[in-house]
């Protein structure tokens, strides 16, 4: 599994957010993960290495077939995709 | 990641070309100028990563044959500003949400999935029997019936690859 950057906080669980560093929605959502204080990681797609992209992008596309960012994943199960803020905040209420 | 870094007046001069390219062409961008900003610095780290600028909110391959549909504006923008009040990445908006009027709605990706992607790629195109081609602008739809297709579409500034097969 690919290396994640982790950010300490308030423990919801486990909480995985693949963003690309260019995307305005990944940044959005990345500074409401900050905002609400929650303990999670990220990783930045767009900058890894050719093999670690790749496979990277395919645990994405097991949780969202588009292979879109950014994706959001909680407890391995849960997973939104884009900037939707009121499912964000309502999932990690 | 260090390579990435972009100058502030690089990043500058992108923002007023696609301001004035949107003007000009009838397009609106964010009213959100910091939103602007960083997409537009999205969009010159691609052009300089990829030597193309492929859109900020997805992931290139770094192929162009493969990320034509995704170089800004890419083949989608046009369906979502009609559907969505704006582009997937937000940099377009239609006129209602440009004048505050309407919020715009999350776009869901347009996009074929990668598998999609290679079954599109490898489909004959459709031909019919006119005395000449005809090139469809997968940007703006501008039609034209010629040989080849032009160098640059003459309606929205699209490079020839941008062009597919109509008839
Ligand atoms: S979604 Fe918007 S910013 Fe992204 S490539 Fe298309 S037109 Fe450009």
């Amino acid at each position: 599994m690919v290396q994640m950057v982790r950010v300490n906080g308030r423990n919801r669980g486990d909480i995985r957010l693949y963003a690309l560093s260019t995307c305005g929605w990944c940044a959005k959502t990345k500074e409401l993960l900050n905002s609400l204080g929650v303990e999670y990681s990220y990783v930045f797609v767009d900058l890894l290495p050719k093999k670690e992209l790749e496979d990277t992008l395919l645990e994405v596309e097991k949780f969202n077939p588009a292979g879109s960012f950014p994706t959001l994943v909680i407890n391995g199960s849960r997973v939104i995709v884009g900037f939707r803020e009121t499912e964000i905040r309502e999932a990690l209420r | 990641m260090s390579g990435d870094e972009i100058p502030r007046e690089l990043i500058e001069e992108k923002v007023s070309a696609l301001r004035k390219d949107a003007e000009s062409g009838g397009y609106f961008l964010n009213p959100d100028a910091g939103f602007v900003w960083q997409l537009a610095r999205g969009l010159c780290i691609n052009e300089k990563r990829y030597g193309y600028p492929s859109c900020p909110c997805r992931l290139a391959v770094g192929r162009r044959e493969e990320d034509r549909d995704i170089i800004c504006p890419c083949d989608y923008r046009d369906p979502d500003l009609e559907e969505f009040g704006a582009c997937y990445c937000a940099l377009y908006v239609s006129p209602s949400v440009a004048q505050g009027k309407t919020a715009p709605l999350p776009v869901p990706e347009r996009r074929p999935t990668r598998s999609e992607r290679v079954s599109v790629a490898t489909r004959a195109g459709r031909t019919i029997d006119v005395p000449l081609p005809v090139w469809r602008c997968r940007v703006c739809g501008y039609l034209c019936a010629r040989e080849t297709p032009p160098l640059v579409c003459p309606v929205c500034k699209a490079s020839k690859d941008r062009f597919e097969r109509f008839m």
